[in-house]
């Protein structure tokens, strides 16, 4: 008696084995699906928007004119938010890190802190925008300008970049610090001189994209209140300002009014993700080549 | 000698000096050991006034919304009709747009991340997941103010080439493109949790005459399941959360529908609408807002703690 039926496990084989080939196929179209989405919107985007984007465009001020439209404001504005979302973000999410890592006390208050950060890191951005409306720019009464909207973007990345330094300082080897120890350093001594510029590309890695989601954010600016009018451009912090992301926010929900504003916007949009892809591509190129390994 | 003479010299003090100066702890080095920790502390605390900030301003202005709206009438009420001579205040309308938008937004995330994972994690190269992957987390980087350009103006014209009945704004469309915006999310913390299956286990499935996908389906799945649910409920908590796609491609009607074909505004949605103007501090649609707020944080809230339980209890350890 045969224990084993070739022909009957040949034909429960062949099926078998069809079926994985097949759904193979299905993994990887499912695969292959986001990327031509992706490939879809930025095709979509540069066929609509690269034909308005000229010198006049990106230096003209704001108007209802789509030809005369320009986004030096949003422009300057993008970049006065960063002027107070660069140092805030690097104090607080360095100084944070640093603190959990090296200076708590492994206990409660430490892994409550860190509780805290990974909460705060699921909460929704326009949560953000409404601690940002009713403290910055009510009780505070800065108004809705440039330092409102900062310190908001600030707290809402604020989880990126802590979770990141923590990740960087964790991966500095002990025998640096003992070294430093060893040679009579205080801990203050060691953690400036020895540990920060051991974590700095790992930190500077992290700092990059946390500032890439606060360029790309609206809604905590949109519940912060940032004009639709024309204003004239920012000149410090305390100005009221728009920026880009905004900009491309109000130009598409009036499309349906003037047809050439969704054009505007997908000429925004291109000068948006060009400058989310410089500063990523920055992120890549600071961890490969500072990225010591010991 | 010569060396401290040489000290001597350089430093015009001895180490005695040094030692003793040390000990007073009157110099910059010692007062900045003790001063760093403290300021260090005070840093780290900032996180946590966040927190209390982000509670207290939601709970008080709750409190004071819930003294002019009674509690039952705003969780209870199907109508919201903020700016009209009688408003009404019920929040059903906007927790059934949240829910119908995060259900569509799932129904495209979900299955397509979950198959991305078990394709980068079971049947990809390495090669080829070097590749793919990077690319697929550029989807995740796109800010949504893009997505929701492109669900108003594309995606929704699209539809409705097909399916005239379908409204300019629509949930539908805003609901597809946050569910290929949550794809990369899935598909990543899923295939972290999938690549954490040991080897060894495949390897016994594989040399019992299992196909890949037998493996695949009856070993890896299910032994990464507790990471895969968790990778799902923060996906729902990411869409819940979303706010430009759905207040660009979703209009601001506040319908009470399961149309999906209709206009139909989220919890999110409807902050943008009344903090973008029409709502003077003190009014009843002001603290409107902070209702509708605290609901959206107690609902992404319970997700995520229900994400990290999920992950936590039913980790499978090997």
């Amino acid at each position: 008696m045969k224990y084993v039926d070739t022909n009957q496990v040949q034909k429960n084989m062949n099926s078998r084995l069809l079926k994985n080939n097949v759904l193979k196929s299905v993994f990887f179209l499912a695969t292959i699906f986001g990327l031509i989405v992706l490939a879809v919107l930025i095709i979509r985007v540069i066929m609509q928007g690269a034909s308005w984007i000229n010198m006049d465009f990106l230096t003209n001020k704001l108007s209802t004119s789509p030809d005369r439209a320009g986004i030096m404001g949003a422009i300057l504005g993008t970049f006065w938010l960063m002027v107070v979302v660069i140092p805030v973000t690097l104090i607080l999410g360095v100084g944070t890190a640093i603190y959990l890592e090296l200076y708590a006390r492994k206990g409660r208050f430490q892994s409550f802190v860190q509780t805290n950060i990974a909460n705060l890191a699921g909460v929704p951005s326009i949560v953000y925008g409404i601690l940002g409306m009713t403290i910055f720019v009510r009780a505070l009464d800065f108004g809705n300008v440039v330092l409102a909207g900062g310190l908001t973007m600030s707290l809402l990345v604020l989880p990126i970049i802590i979770v990141a330094a923590q990740e960087s300082i964790r991966a500095v080897p002990q025998h640096l610090s003992e070294a430093s120890y060893g040679m009579g350093a205080t801990k203050w001594q060691t953690v400036k001189n020895i540990i920060l510029p051991a974590a700095l590309p790992g930190i500077l890695t992290g700092s990059i994209l946390s500032l890439s989601r606060a360029i790309g954010e609206t809604a905590p600016l949109v519940v912060i209140g940032i004009p639709a009018l024309l204003i004239p451009f920012p000149g410090g912090i305390m100005d009221r300002f728009t920026v880009l992301p905004m900009q491309i926010y109000y130009w598409t929900i009036d499309s349906s009014l003037v047809e050439e504003y969704a054009n505007l916007a997908a000429a925004t949009i291109i000068v948006l993700l060009v400058l989310l892809f410089l500063l990523n591509a920055t992120a890549i190129v600071i961890r490969n080549k500072f990225q010591k390994r010991y | 000698m010569a060396l401290d003479n040489k000290i001597d010299n350089h430093d015009k003090r001895s180490i005695q000096d040094m030692i003793a100066k040390k000990k007073n702890g009157k110099n910059i080095t010692s007062i900045t050991e003790k001063v760093m920790p403290a300021i260090l502390f005070l840093i780290a605390a900032v996180s946590i006034l966040t927190t209390i900030g982000i509670v207290y301003t939601l709970l008080t202005e709750t409190i004071e919304f819930f003294k002019r709206v009674p509690i039952m009438d705003f969780f209870t009420g199907t109508v919201l009709k903020p700016l009209s001579q009688n408003p009404e205040f019920g929040v059903l309308p906007l927790i059934n747009g949240t829910i119908i938008s995060s259900i569509i937004a799932m129904l495209v995330a979900g299955p397509i991340g979950i198959m991305t994972a078990v394709f980068l994690s079971e049947y990809a190269s390495e090669r080829v997941r070097r590749t793919l992957k990077p690319m697929l987390e550029i989807l995740a980087g796109i800010p949504t103010i893009v997505y929701g350009f492109f669900a108003f103006t594309f995606v929704t014209p699209l539809i409705r080439e097909f399916f005239p009945s379908v409204e300019a704004t629509n949930i539908l469309s805003p609901g597809l493109v946050m569910g290929v915006m949550i794809i990369p999310m899935i598909a990543s913390l899923s295939e972290d949790a999938m690549t954490s299956v040991p080897n060894a286990m495949r390897e016994g499935a594989l040399a019992l005459g299992s196909t890949k996908l037998e493996v695949t389906f009856r070993v890896v799945i299910p032994a990464a399941l507790s990471g895969i649910i968790a990778s799902f409920v923060l996906g729902i908590s990411r869409a819940i959360g979303e706010t430009m796609i759905v207040t660009i491609a979703s209009g601001s009607s506040k319908n009470f529908t399961f149309d999906i074909t209709q206009s139909m505004q989220t919890m999110t949605a409807y902050i943008v609408e009344v903090s973008g103007g029409e709502a003077p501090a003190g009014s009843t649609i002001y603290y409107s807002l902070y209702a509708v707020a605290m609901t959206l944080f107690v609902f992404t809230l319970i997700m995520n703690l229900l994400a990290r339980y999920v992950s936590r209890k039913f980790r499978e350890e090997y």
